[in-house]
């Protein structure tokens, strides 16, 4: 049974994770209309940032605003030179031109940095365990994630709801043109937009550059299930983020640490795991399969 | 004009080939080193190719008196690029002797080829179970050891070391289940948990908690590289790296895993057959050799040392056929003799063409200097072959 819990304690962080970059995501395409694969790159720039300055100062709070720094001002970078130019053009363009920008970003880290990984240590608060589920000493870090995750989550959510720039975020991503009729720099708004959706991204990295290796594409990984988790949840919601990266992380979860446990029954250990490993990945788009056949438009519906 | 040009013609000509044959005489042998130099294992591939032109270099350029030119490239830990360097070497660059693979489903991509093409490799690394048995080749030589024998020297020291139940985990690629099967092999308690993980898996939260359910006394991992170091970083931060015990074998526990865990590392158990701190003379001269050329901030790991004894062992071999590969089996006599000091100790060759060797226990320690290190306690095995041999034709 404990085990059971820790599994969904694992999948809830998992969750959290991709909730950061989700919401970036799908903001960035609710309002912008934008598809954007380079979100990844804001991902692995932002840990990128935080371990290279993780490493000299030994102080995560410097490594983490350092991270979130070079995360927002590639997004107003990028923004600037890049995505300005795609906002009339359809979605084709804009996959191709995004992606130019992941290929770029790559390889211009591989030039400037190297191929070896890089690590972030815990800071030393949160390197031992916390007792949630009693019996099961838990990462204390995976913890503080879960919680600034949450934090995140309910932070982004007051902002949309009782700001009036969130107001006007809101606005834009279902009535564009009459949010540009009625006088609103929607230029600026698409600008502040991308940049949140950068510093997401760039959080996230910081977050899960302690646990997983910094490394030159590791935002592509994570990309793939992030689409997914704004597919599931309905594009331009940020509770739609939520719910979806919920759904995806822990259903993830579950499937990879139990479906070999249930195979290992009928067969070998490497053929049930290696058949187990394939059958949860494809778990999460068989879910995205199933929202699309019953709720197309997501599970939860865009504010408007 | 025209009837004294043409012996003219033919006289350059001559000339021409004689000159070219004269210099051919004199060509280095062309080695190919293809190895893994980026991504997170890349630090393995760098090792082998340091240690291997490192060997050459004390040599002046040189193996067994032989001129040598390694050229080296990178596979990117994928199968299908380490088979396209091996084409190009073999077709364009027509080169006869191989080395350098780190990766055992890269051998199972590249390697083929290359003895199809009749060319020879000698591994400084991988030794999948398939070619160690049945699928024997007299132009595959291995000089680290054989996959499962690594792991069985695992499977021998937790059970010297008391251990009854074990939980155990792997990639899940040739090298991973090799090494499940050699600890198995060897260990004599009972097996309580059996993983296999993603070779490009970096979070290991769900096996955490499965190690953590079945209560096992003693962990045995083998994740190399990179993976290794995220899987003790996540050991430890999971809390379990103070409660259940350790053992692994070299690949998990190389000095630079170890300067990336620190403190956190002393106490886990490590088996293997080399080790820093031998002080036999081929050891001291290598380790002195390294230290000078990379400084003392970089230590040699169990890769470099495989990578300088490969040098020796392809060296004894040039030396006995005079740098001429053209005959395969000439040079098979003199590589089988293995007339060379390796930095491990006792060296010989198997019939599998495998390495018959010895295997020691180790323990990560608290050193003098307050940093932890790797120190050799005892010997688990001598004039260890591997179980494959027998199935072994050669």
């Amino acid at each position: 049974m404990t085990l059971a819990l820790e599994q969904t304690l694992n999948g809830i962080q998992f969750g959290v994770m991709l909730f950061l970059l989700a919401a970036g995501l799908t903001l960035i395409f609710g309002v912008m209309r934008i598809i954007n694969l380079a979100h990844g790159a804001f991902y692995m720039i932002g840990a990128y940032g935080a371990a290279l300055v993780g490493e000299r100062s030994g102080s995560f709070a410097l490594a983490a605003l350092a991270g979130l720094a070079a995360a927002a001002l590639a997004g107003l970078i990028i923004e600037f030179v890049v995505i300005r130019r795609l906002y009339a053009r359809d979605h084709v363009q804009q996959v191709l031109a995004t992606f130019g920008v992941i290929l770029l970003v790559n390889e211009g880290t591989t030039i400037l940095f190297g191929r070896q990984p890089l690590y972030l240590p815990i800071p030393g608060i949160l390197s031992g365990t916390v007792q949630i589920i009693p019996g099961v000493p838990y990462p204390a870090y995976r913890v503080a994630i879960i919680a600034a995750g949450l934090l995140v989550a309910i932070g982004l959510s007051l902002f949309i709801n009782k700001t009036r720039i969130g107001m006007l975020v809101r606005a834009g991503s279902t009535h564009r043109d009459m949010v540009r009729a009625l006088g609103v720099n929607i230029r600026l708004l698409y600008t502040l937009v991308f940049g949140l959706g950068a510093l997401l991204a760039g959080l996230g990295g910081i977050l899960a550059a302690p646990l997983l290796a910094v490394q030159v594409g590791m935002g592509e990984q994570i990309l793939i299930l992030t689409f997914v988790v704004v597919v599931v949840g309905g594009v331009g919601s940020i509770r739609g983020a939520f719910v979806g990266a919920m759904v995806v992380g822990v259903t993830d979860t579950l499937l990879r640490a139990f479906l070999p446990m249930v195979l290992h029954r009928v067969m070998t250990v490497s053929q049930a795991d290696a058949l187990g490993a394939g059958l949860s990945s494809m778990g999460i788009y068989l879910v995205m399969a199933l929202v699309l056949l019953i709720r197309p438009q997501g599970l939860v519906r865009a504010p408007g | 004009m025209r009837v004294w040009s043409l012996p003219l013609l033919l006289l350059g000509i001559a000339l021409a080939g004689l000159a070219a044959s004269a210099v051919c005489a004199q060509q280095p042998v062309r080695i190919g080193l293809i190895t893994t130099l980026s991504g997170p294992a890349g630090y393995l591939g760098a090792d082998i190719r340091d240690g291997f032109l490192l060997a050459a270099e004390m040599e002046g350029g040189k193996l067994g008196g032989v001129p040598v030119q390694v050229l080296v490239e990178d596979d990117g830990f994928k199968p299908g690029q380490g088979k396209q360097i091996a084409d190009k070497f073999l077709k364009s660059e027509k080169i006869k002797l191989f080395t350098g693979i780190v990766f055992s489903n890269i051998v199972g991509a590249t390697v083929p080829d290359i003895l199809d093409a009749g060319a020879i490799y000698v591994s400084p690394n991988a030794a999948p179970s398939n070619f160690s048995g049945k699928d024997c080749n007299k132009n595959y030589y291995v000089v680290s050891w054989q996959n499962d024998s690594l792991h069985e020297s695992a499977g021998q020291n937790a059970t010297n070391l008391g251990y009854k139940r074990a939980f155990i985990l792997a990639p899940n690629y040739q090298a991973g289940k090799d090494a499940l099967a050699g600890f198995k092999r060897y260990f004599k308690g009972e097996i309580v948990g059996e993983l296999y993980t993603r070779l490009d898996q970096t979070d290991y939260a769900p096996e955490m908690a499965q190690i953590r359910a079945a209560k096992p006394d003693v962990v045995f991992q083998f994740h190399p590289g990179g993976l290794g170091i995220s899987f003790m970083r996540q050991y430890q931060q999971a809390g379990l790296l103070g409660t259940i015990p350790m053992v692994v074998a070299a690949p998990s526990m190389d000095t630079t895993i170890l300067k990336a865990i620190g403190d956190a590392a002393i106490g886990v158990n490590v088996s293997s057959q080399w080790n820093l701190d031998f002080d036999n003379e081929a050891n001291k001269k290598f380790v002195a050799a390294w230290q000078k050329k990379f400084g003392p901030e970089r230590l040699p790991t169990f890769y470099a040392s495989q990578g300088y004894d490969t040098a020796l062992a392809i060296g004894a071999g040039l030396k006995g056929v005079n740098g001429d590969l053209s005959n395969s089996d000439a040079f098979r006599t003199a590589m089988l003799k293995a007339d060379f000091h390796s930095v491990r100790g006792a060296f010989k060759f198997g019939n599998n063409q495998h390495p018959i060797q010895d295997w020691y226990a180790m323990r990560v320690e608290k050193g003098a200097d307050g940093k932890p290190f790797i120190k050799t306690i005892g010997k688990i095995m001598s004039n260890h072959g591997d179980a494959y041999a027998k199935e072994c034709k050669l």
